[in-house]
């Protein structure tokens, strides 16, 4: 087996010549060095539009066209599904949160969210199915190798006991069933929140695959940070402390751990960073940090706190977005598939 | 992992493993397999256009093509002008395949032959299989919204039978049998080549220990991997699939615990 641990690729991708070796290039190949050749027909081919970001790497492919296949998802539905779960996931864990140190009026807020969101979450996988009125089907086997399975069975747990928390809260009916589903869900909200994070990296896109290690941390953070930044706009900051705490815990987790991604990524970090997406995802960071300080600043002030929340909350959906799109984009481009499996199988066949 | 994909699933008393072994060498482009997959599964046209990628007109493997041939038009050696790939491609049957590990209703199965087949009243076209597979094999097809790709002509196979591509192929660069017979014939023919001096000849996937435990269809390539739009060393995703839960896991116990930190300051 060859090694894969390497750095190896990382180098690669940042512009080293990755045809070498006595038998790297067939003949005539290797003897242009500029323009870098991008297909199989030997024919150099200049790159449209921006400036690559990193020095391209010399390497072939079938008339530029893609190796893998990018996901056949509609953005709005599974960037949405993603953004929206972990609303909800981490809204049920401020619910319970707040329940047990007697802030009632932010509960209220979580169980609602919780409710709210994750319905929208539900029907938009729904709605992304070929065939959705075989959606049913998600509960034919339970499969730990597959994220989406171990995903619907939570969703299944998770989904009955939202709603019975969110009836319960509303309409005043079995409060002590109520308090039930209420920690049950902030019990499961957390898989909620993050099992999505395992569903986009089991996948050959290489810029989601090569981040799951940091992805669970960056889903997790920005789900406590929508959830606490609704909290904060729903409620007078003077009663909404546990919001304020998850927010402000959240941002700083989602924070740090994109930037550990990134780091991870190496040159695999181009489409996070390049194009609209990475407009996007630097205004998300922007928004981010300038509500966490916000928060924390402004914890006396109604608007302040108000405004922070919504940023968290506008953020975190950005932030999905723009985390889906750059797997897109490296799903697009056969460099980012060939470019470090070639490097890490050490240039040779 | 086992290399008998069949009892890994729970067969037993099966048929050996079957596959494809695609000798690209002596591929002459003729596109009779793609003819022949497409008449005997009835397989919806899928798009007529000319791309101006030499004689490829099919582009790749997708929902509704399940044999594509490529062409490759490069400078051969100096002073022979030049040189004309051709390459049947098909779907790989990987020993660890992706496609049917992150199905979620188990549409995706393994059979009794050790190859991968959808059952088609069973996919919800969730769509996870596409980006799962290493190679884009697997894709959606608009009119019906579920997952299609080679079945590796499982009616075919049990009625005795070979799949209709390897039928077709008037050259014998598709051949079928069991995968054992194979690979001991393509290893001979890969020697062959070399000693005349087709010193760019290889294998691909034929290597229990590769990144997917080896194709249940493998080919004998003249150039490298990408230039015929193969990834050059494809892993199965789920491979790293217990790092990734432990990650998820991880995450969501810290997300959980901040109850706690949510909880301190009780109100009366």
């Amino acid at each position: 087996m060859r090694g894969r641990s390497g750095t190896g690729w990382r180098q690669a991708l940042a512009g080293l010549a990755v045809r070498t070796g006595p038998d790297a290039p067939s003949p005539g190949r290797r003897t242009v060095p500029v323009p870098v050749r991008r297909d199989g027909s030997g024919r150099p081919r200049h790159r449209r539009g921006e400036q690559p970001m990193v020095p391209e790497a010399e390497f072939s492919s079938y008339y530029g066209r893609p190796v893998i296949k990018e996901p056949v998802w509609e953005p709005a539905d599974v960037a949405g599904y993603l953004f929206t779960g972990g609303l909800a996931g981490a809204s049920s864990v401020l619910a319970a949160g707040a329940q047990l140190s007697g802030y009632r009026q932010l509960a209220r807020v979580g169980k609602i969210g919780a409710l709210g969101a994750i319905s929208l979450s539900v029907a938009a996988l729904v709605h992304d199915l070929g065939r959705p009125e075989r959606f049913g089907n998600m509960l034919r086997v339970f499969k730990p190798s597959s994220p989406l399975s171990v995903g619907s069975w939570l969703l299944t747990g998770y989904g009955p006991m939202a709603g019975a928390a969110a009836v319960s809260e509303v309409t005043g009916l079995l409060p002590g069933a109520g308090l039930a589903a209420t920690l049950g869900a902030g019990l499961l909200g957390p898989g909620v929140a993050t099992y999505t994070a395992a569903l986009i990296c089991d996948t050959a896109v290489p810029a989601w695959h090569a981040g799951y290690r940091e992805m669970p941390y960056v889903f997790a953070g920005s789900a406590a940070s929508a959830a606490g930044g609704l909290g904060l706009l729903a409620v007078h900051p003077a009663d909404a402390e546990p919001a304020r705490r998850l927010a402000v815990l959240g941002a700083a987790v989602e924070l740090v751990a994109k930037r550990q991604l990134l780091a991870r990524l190496g040159s695999l970090a181009e489409p996070y960073e390049a194009g609209t997406t990475g407009t996007i995802l630097r205004l998300a960071e922007f928004l981010t940090a300038g509500a966490l300080a916000g928060a924390v600043l402004g914890r006396n002030s109604r608007f302040v706190s108000a405004l922070s929340g919504a940023s968290l909350v506008a953020a975190s959906a950005m932030t999905r977005f723009g985390i889906f799109e750059a797997g897109m984009a490296s799903a697009r481009d056969p460099k980012y598939t060939i470019v470090p499996q070639r490097a890490r199988s050490g240039g040779n066949e | 992992m086992s290399a008998d994909p069949a009892a890994r699933a729970g067969y037993r008393d099966h048929p050996p493993r079957i596959g494809f072994f695609t000798d690209t060498s002596i591929c002459i482009g003729c596109k009779a397999c793609e003819v022949a997959c497409k008449e005997w599964n009835a397989v919806p046209e899928d798009g007529l256009s000319l791309t101006g990628m030499s004689y490829d007109n099919t582009v790749g493997l997708g929902a509704s093509t399940w044999r594509h041939v490529a062409f490759v038009e490069q400078p051969a050696r100096p002073g022979e002008g030049l040189r004309w790939l051709m390459a049947s491609d098909v779907c790989k049957h990987c020993t660890e395949a992706a496609c049917l590990d992150v199905c979620p209703t188990g549409a995706l199965f393994r059979t009794e032959f050790g190859t991968v087949v959808v059952q088609d009243d069973v996919c919800n076209g969730c769509g996870y299989c596409v980006p799962a597979c290493p190679f884009g094999v697997i894709g959606r097809r608009e009119q019906d919204g579920q997952a299609h790709k080679c079945t590796l002509c499982y009616d075919r196979l049990g009625a005795g039978l070979e799949p209709a591509c390897a039928k077709a192929c008037p050259t014998d660069s598709i051949q079928f049998g069991p995968l054992d017979e194979l690979r001991e014939r393509a290893q001979l023919r890969v020697q062959d080549l070399r000693a005349a001096g087709q010193d760019q000849a290889r294998l691909y996937l034929n290597d229990p220990d590769d990144g997917i435990g080896g194709g249940g269809a493998f080919f004998l390539l003249l150039d490298e991997p990408e230039v015929y739009g193969l990834p050059p060393d494809p892993v199965v995703t789920t491979r790293d699939l217990p790092g990734k839960w432990r990650h998820a896991a991880r995450a969501a116990a810290g997300l959980a615990a901040t109850v706690i930190a949510l909880g301190l300051g009780r109100r009366k």
